[in-house]
């Protein structure tokens, strides 16, 4: 049994008087223990929406959530926002883009990691405080002894997000969810913390889900990734797999679309056309259709099915990038 | 308007450029108690029809410097000269007209673009602005046409910002400054805002317009790969001064400059298979505070290859070298040959300092 497992996850925002507006559709995946899963995609696919309907933190109302979540057999969503609110709290870390808004401001970084460590894992304010040092030392705040004392605003966002690193850490959680963690951080800080996250993941044996829309990140981080487009999954593949082979023509539009570093320069860029504001609904046909390079008269006759690829992944398309066909 | 003669050579000459911004303190009076080195002795020039591209991490002045070529910011100290003139010492009417050959794209086409304008009346207002909406149906062409080689239909003049996607505003911004038929174009983070997807038609539309109209850019991004992409010559920026400046390809296969090696090992490829190989270098601490930034070489206190005394003493001058390859270290040629190896650095505490307030690179500034 896998340690995560989300079954036909949907959400859908209903605001009075405005059309229902469905930002997460029929999402399965599932993370298994020690594994690495990334969600990539553009902005507004849907990334952060599942990753709070996993969570339960979205509004409670405006908003209807269907499927399942399973975490270790229990299915999330039943549960009662008390007994959510322990499980989370014990077993499921989160990570966000902006360290700043989700830490406490008027709460120095070293309370706000002892404070985790006493409601989850009961401990008694000294054990707390000693733990909450190492956990900061651990993330590689520098001086931890006077870090332990200095509220949010007086460390750099890197540090910040070391701190919401170690908060995260602080119940030893089985999944670790981490939302752009570093898409506000500099490319240096950027590296020391994929790295600090990578580490964690081979030393502690937790699970992480990785939400990013750089697919740099996800090459080097990300044991099975699923993009997203929509709202739904289009492609589900093994990192490898992914990369050399993408078959759903928007991933292979999105990997042909990004200047490398390491690519020999002066080429035209292969862009995709349009913007997602061309989409088309999903009930409809595919949702990319009117951007894709690849669309055959079965992509404008209702949701192309996500089905099974002789490579273990998954492809939602009636004319997927032939298999020869590499990224330029 | 001055039609320059010269068609080869530098277009813009930055010789010690210094932008230096009080830090205030105090109740009854303001008082100056120090200052943002934001940039701080910056030479480089810029040749008529390329691309320069500044690359470096937030903070390191990249915008200002670009602020500062135009004058919408005051340089402190420096010469600017563009097409010949020292663009500093122009005023009212020359400086005004100085103005219509350099234009500026931002990072966030919204927050740049008034809201309660239609395309139209934005476009028309920069042309006002010059004098240079004399002649309606002129004027009606020219709208057109850049319009057009901005990949826009023509419709999109009655409708305003927010009817449009973000590529599709980043190219109502591009259409703003194109429309007054500039030489130079500087533009912070162009493509930072967009999506993936529409990164890559930016940036085709940028390189089409330049291939079009012999234009010369100066394009600041943080982003490595996308500079390395387009432009011809990249500098390096590191608290307010270039560290290291060289033609893009020689640059990405020969970094010589330790930070430069560091920001390029952090850059994340996407490729599995070169990620799994690669070594990175990882920069032990944060960037140093612009407004107290460290004595000697200013990357010394987090550079790996550091050597005792002099580094912490003796400020490198950006020198050539290689050919065409300028460096600002005192020891790029040991370092390139292997004989100073890399050492653990212990990171050193650095406070986001309360008294100069982030850059905004977003905002609009009118050009008078
Ligand atoms: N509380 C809400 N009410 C209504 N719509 C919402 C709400 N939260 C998100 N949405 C919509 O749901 C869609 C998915 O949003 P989501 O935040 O998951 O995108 P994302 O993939 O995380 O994008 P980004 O990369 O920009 O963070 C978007 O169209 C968004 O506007
Ligand atoms: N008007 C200003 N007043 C005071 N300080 C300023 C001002 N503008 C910029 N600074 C400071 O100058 C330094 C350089 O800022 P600048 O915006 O040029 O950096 P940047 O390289 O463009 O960074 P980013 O990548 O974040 O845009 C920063 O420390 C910034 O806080
Ligand atoms: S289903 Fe059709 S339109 Fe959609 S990605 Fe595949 S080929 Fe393109
Ligand atoms: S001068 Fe010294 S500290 Fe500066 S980059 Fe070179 S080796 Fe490093
Ligand atoms: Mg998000
Ligand atoms: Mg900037």
């Amino acid at each position: 049994m896998s340690l995560l497992d989300v079954r036909d996850l949907t959400v859908v925002f209903q605001r009075r008087g405005e059309r229902p507006f469905t930002a997460v559709d029929k999402v399965s995946f599932s993370v298994e223990p020690g594994q690495t899963v990334g969600l990539v995609g553009e902005s507004g696919c849907g990334k952060s929406v599942t990753s709070l309907a996993i969570m339960g933190l979205l509004p409670r109302r405006g908003n209807k959530v269907t499927g399942e979540v399973n975490f270790d057999g229990t299915d999330l969503l039943k549960l009662r926002p008390d007994d959510l609110r322990d499980r989370r709290g014990r077993d499921i870390g989160m990570i966000f883009q902006d360290p700043l808004s989700s830490l406490n401001p008027v709460v120095p970084i070293g309370i706000q990691v002892a404070e985790v460590l006493e409601r989850h894992r009961g401990m008694d304010r000294k054990a707390a405080l000693k733990e909450a040092r190492e956990l900061l030392d651990a993330v590689g705040i520098p001086d931890p002894n006077r870090r332990l004392k200095e509220y949010p605003h007086q460390i750099s966002g890197g540090m910040r997000q070391r701190a919401l690193i170690a908060i995260a850490l602080a119940c030893k959680p089985r999944l670790l969810i981490a939302d752009e963690p570093t898409t506000a951080l500099d490319v240096t800080i950027q590296a020391q913390i994929l790295t600090l996250l990578k580490q964690l993941v081979d030393e502690t044996g937790t699970a992480l889900i990785m939400i990013t829309h750089d697919l740099g990140v996800v090459a080097g981080l990300c044991d099975t990734v699923n993009v997203l487009y929509g709202g739904k999954v289009v492609e589900r593949a093994a990192r490898h797999e992914l990369f050399a082979r993408p078959r759903h023509p928007y991933t292979h539009g999105l990997l042909s679309s990004v200047p490398r570093l390491d690519s020999p320069r002066g080429e035209r860029l292969h862009a995709i056309r349009g913007s997602v504001a061309d989409n088309i609904p999903w009930g409809e046909g595919c949702a990319f259709a009117p951007r894709c390079d690849n669309v055959v008269d079965a992509c404008l006759e209702g949701t192309p099915p996500l089905e099974p690829t002789a490579t273990g992944g998954d492809l939602r398309c009636n004319n997927p990038v032939s298999e020869e066909v590499a990224v330029p | 308007m001055t039609e320059s003669t010269e068609r080869t050579g530098p277009l813009v000459e930055l010789r010690d450029v210094k932008v230096h911004f009080p830090v205030k303190s105090g109740v009854l009076f303001d008082r100056t108690v120090g200052y943002v080195y934001a940039v701080d002795g910056v030479s480089l020039s810029i040749n008529r029809g390329e691309t320069y591209g500044l690359v470096g991490e937030s903070g390191c002045g990249k915008s200002t410097l670009g602020r500062g070529l135009l004058r919408l910011v005051e340089p402190t100290d420096g010469e600017i000269v563009f097409d010949g003139t020292d663009v500093r010492s122009l005023k009212g009417e020359s400086m005004r007209k100085a103005r219509r050959r350099m234009q500026m794209i931002f990072q966030d086409p919204l927050s740049s673009l008034d809201p309660r304008q239609s395309v139209e009346s934005l476009l028309v207002e920069g042309l006002k602005a010059h004098g240079l909406a004399g002649d309606k149906a002129a004027t009606a062409k020219r709208l057109r046409d850049t319009l057009a080689a901005v990949g826009l239909p023509a419709s999109a003049l009655s409708k305003y910002p927010h009817e449009f996607s973000g590529g599709q505003r980043q190219r109502i911004g591009i259409a703003r400054a194109l429309v007054l038929d500039p030489e130079l174009i500087v533009a912070d983070e162009p493509v930072s805002a967009l999506d993936v997807s529409i990164q890559a038609q930016v940036l085709n539309l940028l390189e089409d317009i330049q291939n079009d109209r012999g234009l010369t850019y100066l394009i600041i991004a943080h982003d490595l790969a996308v500079v390395r992409h387009i432009a011809d010559t990249v500098g390096v920026m590191y608290l307010g001064g270039l560290v290291e400046e060289a033609s893009s390809d020689d640059l990405y296969r020969e970094p010589m400059h330790p930070y430069t090696k560091a920001l390029m090992s952090a850059v994340p490829v996407p490729d599995p298979q070169v990620e799994d190989r690669r070594e990175r270098i990882l920069l032990a601490g944060d960037l140093p505070s612009p407004t107290n930034p460290p004595a000697g070489c200013r990357f010394h206190t987090r550079c790996p290859w550091a050597q005792p005394t002099r580094c912490a003493e003796e400020r490198p001058a950006l020198r050539e070298v290689l050919d065409g390859h300028r460096v600002a270290c005192h020891y790029a040629e040991d370092i390139a040959a292997g004989r100073i190896r890399p050492h653990e650095v212990e990171p050193e505490l650095v406070r986001p300092d309360d008294g100069a307030a982030p850059g905004d690179t977003g905002e609009l500034i009118p050009t008078p």
